[in-house]
């Protein structure tokens, strides 16, 4: 992983703006930012608390060249996807797929923080909803509650147990998934298969570019 | 019947604004027959609804006085009021055009003495301070309008208030038997000088123009700064009639905007800051301006205007686009939206929010009866296709006054050259 990070540091040099532009999905929007800040303006979440950057300040960074604290910085990773500031952007800037390309750039080259919840939960949901076609939400809750411990784990459930009774007596959560017996797909194979072609081409189109 | 003088020697020009009025009048005085359309009941257009022009803080009216008298000195130009051009057929040279015209319901004995408006009891909305008052159904458009006479509002033909507006004319004036006509003339050249409406701001949808009392436009702002406007010139916010000593401005309301207009305005910038002046001349160190924009577009030699008004330290500016106005208990609006220098979050509550919306051509190129090359944003752009039709003013483009009179000029020196090739054809 950090292999690749240094390979693209390298083939980038000091021109971070060209390898989002090439690199990340949707990163050659960035260079049409104006600074207007409507995106910010516009965004629902309280970013001074959560954020390091909202998106404007973020994409001037990448044309200022601050990789490090672009890729390192969790503000992608608080993008809720309410597509507000998408809607309103006066350049049409798809500032929320920006958000995700460049999220999803950082976490490809090792470079994302660690620990971070909303990487946690994509990575977990992806792989848990992968597996049969559909999701193990029991599963899915443990594996988000126990991230950092048991004490903490126990203690979230704990918490949230008056939702889990309220899911359980309205059948939006079977206890028995916890055992795996779960609801899933009919063709399970057909999906794997499906999802290994597309990660084969994702992966190539991605290498092609990284090797460009 | 309406009767006018045209053949293909003579110029149409299409809107009787500056830019109309300027093209016909600079036609006309090198000896050329000109008729001029618009479809207000007067002459002037939008530059007669401003308090004051930017740079040199002089009133509208001054310039118009001087255009009006080289108009009435003047025997070559016809004009037609309350008029639209609804066709046009022929080429370069020999068009013929016909306009529709609406009935005044009042003749041209009116003495503008007043006594109808006296006598009519219905009240409409006063189009010329953009609805922001009430004026009576039988109206003179505005102090300074032309022609000089009254127009009768159609939506009291056929009741007892018509028949009022009549009894008290002493002159025979009122005519209530007149109806549309669509008469037909024609013309060498055309020029179409249609200009500019103020973009609808209720489209802005997180501006809630139409949801807030005190989030108003730029044009209405011009319209309550002016003496002769709905508030005799004070500064009064809609809600509650209270001062309104603290104006925030904001700026691309709608211009620069793929969503809304995808051009840049170019006198709104300009138009704001000239505002900032109307609220220091009228409660001194205590009326407050802030002005929130993109960046400042002052153009050319209008820098200077720009400095002296960022000196002034009842005016401040924030960097920021406004991303959304709410509303406090007190019916303040309140700005929201990150400033992007330093990127930090502000809620703002100002007493008035004055929204510096932009430019779209009141006539769209693809609108205009005749086969004309235009824009994105529907400016007629200069082109062969056109033959002998020439754009003037802000249907071409955003243009302030100063460039819009230019760009009439060049118009009509254009059409000149057309109706000259006619009357050498003709010889």
């Amino acid at each position: 992983m950090s292999d690749l990070n240094q390979k693209m540091a390298a083939k980038y040099q000091n021109n971070f703006l060209k390898e989002i532009e090439e690199q990340a999905e949707m990163g050659e929007w960035v260079k049409m930012c104006m600074q207007c800040g409507l995106c910010s303006g516009s965004c629902p979440t309280n970013f001074q608390a959560g954020w390091d950057h909202p998106p404007q300040e973020l994409f001037m960074m990448i044309r200022a060249g601050k990789r490090d604290e672009v890729l390192k910085s969790n503000s992608m990773w608080m993008c809720t996807s309410c597509y507000n500031c998408y809607v309103r952007c006066p350049r049409k800037v798809p500032v929320t797929h920006v958000m995700h390309g460049i999220a999803e750039y950082a976490y490809r080259i090792g470079q994302s923080p660690k620990n971070q919840p909303t990487q946690h939960l994509s990575k977990t949901f992806w792989d848990n909803c992968t597996k049969t076609g559909r999701v193990n939400e029991v599963k899915l809750t443990q594996s988000l509650y126990f991230k950092d411990g048991i004490g903490s784990g126990i203690k979230k459930a704990m918490e949230m147990q008056s939702v889990a009774l309220g899911l359980v007596k309205a059948k939006r959560l079977n206890l028995l998934e916890a055992v795996g017996i779960a609801h899933k797909c009919k063709d399970i194979k057909g999906i794997h298969a499906m999802l290994a072609k597309a990660n084969e081409l994702e992966a190539k189109r991605k290498a092609e570019k990284a090797e460009a | 019947m309406t009767s006018v003088v045209a053949t293909n020697q003579t110029i149409l020009v299409v809107g009787g604004g500056i830019s109309g009025m300027t093209a016909a009048l600079e036609a006309a005085e090198t000896g050329k027959q000109v008729v001029l359309v618009e479809s207000n009941p007067y002459l002037g257009g939008r530059t007669v609804q401003l308090y004051r022009y930017f740079p040199k803080m002089c009133h509208p009216t001054c310039g118009l006085e001087i255009n009006l008298r080289r108009l009435k000195a003047n025997p070559r130009i016809q004009v037609l009021t309350l008029a639209e051009v609804t066709g046009i057929s022929g080429t370069k040279g020999a068009y013929s055009v016909s306009v529709k015209l609406k009935p005044r319901y009042v003749n041209s004995n009116c003495t503008a003495c007043g006594e109808c408006g006296k006598a009519v009891q219905t009240e409409i909305d006063d189009a010329f301070n953009y609805n922001l008052g009430k004026i009576k159904a039988a109206y003179l458009p505005s102090s300074m309008a032309y022609p000089q006479r009254y127009v009768i509002d159609p939506s009291i033909i056929g009741t007892a208030d018509a028949d009022r507006a009549k009894a008290a004319c002493k002159y025979d004036a009122v005519n209530l038997d007149d109806k549309e006509e669509v008469i037909s003339l024609n013309a060498g050249a055309i020029v179409w000088a249609t200009g500019w409406q103020p973009y609808a701001a209720e489209k802005i949808v997180y501006y809630g123009y139409d949801r807030f009392p005190n989030v108003i436009t730029n044009v209405e702002f011009e319209r309550l700064a002016d003496p002769h406007g709905p508030t005799g010139g004070k500064i009064l916010r809609p809600s509650d009639g209270k001062e309104a000593k603290n104006v925030a401005f904001i700026q691309c309301a709608g211009s620069r905007d793929e969503n809304h207009l995808r051009h840049c305005s170019r006198f709104c910038c300009m138009g704001s800051l000239k505002q900032t002046h109307y609220v220091q001349e009228a409660f001194g160190d205590a009326g407050k301006s802030t002005i929130y924009y993109i960046d400042i577009r002052a153009i050319d030699r209008f820098e200077d205007f720009y400095q002296k008004v960022q000196a002034n330290p009842n005016v401040s500016f924030v960097k920021s686009k406004v991303a959304r106005i709410t509303q406090d208990k007190e019916g303040n609006p309140v700005c929201n939206g990150v400033n992007v220098e330093g990127y930090k979050r502000y809620a703002t509550a100002h007493d008035l929010v004055v929204l510096a919306v932009g430019m779209e051509p009141s006539v769209k190129g693809i609108d205009i009866p005749a086969e004309v090359m235009s824009d994105s944003s529907g400016f007629i752009m200069a082109d062969p296709a056109n033959a002998g039709i020439f754009g003037a003013g802000c249907a071409t483009n955003a243009l302030d006054v100063n460039r819009s009179v230019q760009s009439a000029t060049a118009a009509a020196l254009r059409a000149i050259q057309v109706v000259n090739k006619v009357a050498r054809a003709e010889v």
